[in-house]
């Protein structure tokens, strides 16, 4: 079943600068769903650097990444935006009247009249180990780079690979969920959360779960889907376990990814923007934050924060062509609910 | 004493470039690579977070050893080998001449 929504603004991203996007188009009266690849909201910010203090918000001497995220989250509360999450934008296409349609991934449909791309560096995928074949079992057939439902392991036999907390943590709790759970890692120790990684040490010697180290996930076998992985420890030795999934757990790097195919003018990867409203070379599109280029651009979250305002007026008129718009101060009226 | 080394990229098995370091502006190995046009994103911008400036040391000088951050990093990473270090932990100082690095593929 597909999933349609229906929306006035359609922003692509859910970084500083998309979420910040739903604040102005909001105290314009326009209704705004957020798109995010990632499960979470805020971008880098939740992705990167969530426990980093940042120095240069105004009004903010001092504020943590995933603290200016919360509280961009707070603030565009009464604008009820709604959210697609954990689903990258795929498609779209331009409809007859100047609205759009945009298609995720996971089949979502989002019709909306005009768009913005807060895209930043594109959407996070998972850095994923070199083992030959391992695409074929990708799709639900066996390897999963990430652990959205699971429940998709509940009494299965599941080798994760990975050193970092992500690996970890998920050791630790598929281990009340699936049937047997291995966790191979490339070192000896494990840095970052000690406390994580005392807790899989726990676990393995209750014999509820199994660590192996100093070896790597080198194949992966099987017909339909995937059957067995083989371990190599570093010596060389090798075995072959049989399992029913395969969670490479390696982080996330950024990719442009499907915004490069769009039809939008690019340069050097960013999307070019004419910076009175930050529209894009295609009517009803628009880019802000890290993700748009034009003469001194800075990829700053101020930055993006200021497109995202004069972005909104440029989508209101696109959205409104008859209408005038009149500049109000928040301070005048408060903030309008939608 | 001279204010510039020389560092080698390994861009294919045998194949090596020079590149000319200044070591009194207190840049990175990474921040060099990346003034040199090679294709290194440094998402963080030398913060150690986000591991896409990974290379792996060849030969040449030894190094400082990797920071418990750098580590933790690199053991998050797909693929570590002996020589891995994230190129933006490696300061240019006058002990880095005649380094030989290879840029490791960025999404591994
Ligand atoms: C370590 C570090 C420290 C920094 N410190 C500062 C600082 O102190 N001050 C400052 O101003 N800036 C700082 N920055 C820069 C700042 O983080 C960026 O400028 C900011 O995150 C840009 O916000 P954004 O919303 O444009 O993009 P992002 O934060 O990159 O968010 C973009 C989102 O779009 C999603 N996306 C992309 N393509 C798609 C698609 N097709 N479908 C669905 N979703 C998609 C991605 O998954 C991502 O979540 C720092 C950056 C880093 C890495
Ligand atoms: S630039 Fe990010 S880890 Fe080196």
């Amino acid at each position: 079943m597909t999933n349609s929504i229906s929306t006035d603004i359609c922003i692509i991203g859910a970084g500083p600068v998309g979420l910040f996007a739903v604040f102005e188009a909001g105290l314009l009266k326009l209704r705004c769903h957020v798109v995010d690849a990632l499960p979470q909201v805020g971008g880098q910010l939740s992705e990167i650097y969530p426990k980093k203090p940042i120095y240069d918000i105004p009004g903010f001497p001092d504020i943590l990444a995933g603290d200016l995220v919360q509280n961009l989250m707070r603030q565009i509360e009464p604008f009820h935006p709604t959210f697609t999450l954990g689903e990258r934008v795929e498609r779209l296409a331009k409809l007859e009247d100047g609205s759009f349609q945009l298609f995720t991934t996971d089949g979502t449909e989002i019709f909306c009249k005009a768009i913005a791309i807060a895209g930043g560096l594109g959407s996070f995928e998972p850095r994923k180990p070199a083992i030959e074949s391992l695409e074929n079992y990708e799709g639900g057939r066996g390897v999963y780079y990430m652990v959205r439902d699971p429940e998709t392991f509940r009494d299965q036999r599941i080798v994760i690979a990975g050193g970092g907390d992500s690996a970890l943590d998920w050791t630790v709790f598929l281990a009340d969920v699936a049937k047997e759970v291995t966790l191979v890692h490339r070192g000896t120790t494990f840095r970052g959360a000690a406390d994580s990684a005392e807790k899989v040490k726990n676990l393995h010697e209750a014999g509820r779960a199994r660590l192996v180290l100093s070896s790597n996930v080198t194949h992966v076998h099987g017909q339909d889907g995937l059957e067995a992985v083989t371990i190599t420890a570093n010596d060389g030795t090798a075995e072959t376990l049989p399992v029913d999934s395969f969670i490479p757990l390696f982080g996330l790097t950024p990719k442009l990814g499907p915004i490069g195919d769009w039809g939008l003018e690019l340069e050097d990867d960013a999307v070019k923007v004419n910076t009175l409203d930050y529209s894009t070379s295609v009517p009803g599109i628009f880019a802000i934050g890290d993700i748009n280029t034009y003469p001194g651009k800075l990829k700053l979250i101020l930055c993006g924060f200021h497109e995202a305002a004069l972005m909104a007026q440029g989508a209101f008129k696109y959205i409104n062509p008859d209408k005038k718009y009149v500049l109000k101060y928040t301070t005048v009226n408060g903030v309008p609910t939608l | 004493m001279t204010d510039e080394v020389r560092v080698y990229v390994e861009e294919a098995p045998s194949q090596r470039r020079e590149v000319v370091a200044p070591t009194d502006m207190a840049l990175s190995l990474m921040e060099v690579l990346k003034a040199s046009g090679y294709d290194i994103q440094a998402t963080c911008g030398g913060m150690a977070l986000c591991g896409t400036c990974h290379v792996e040391v060849l030969a040449g000088p030894a190094l400082d050893e990797p920071s418990d951050d750098e580590l933790a990093m690199l053991e998050s990473l797909p693929i570590m080998t002996q020589g891995s270090r994230l190129s933006c932990q490696i300061r240019i100082t006058n002990r880095l001449d005649g380094l030989v690095v290879r840029l490791m593929p960025q999404n591994t």
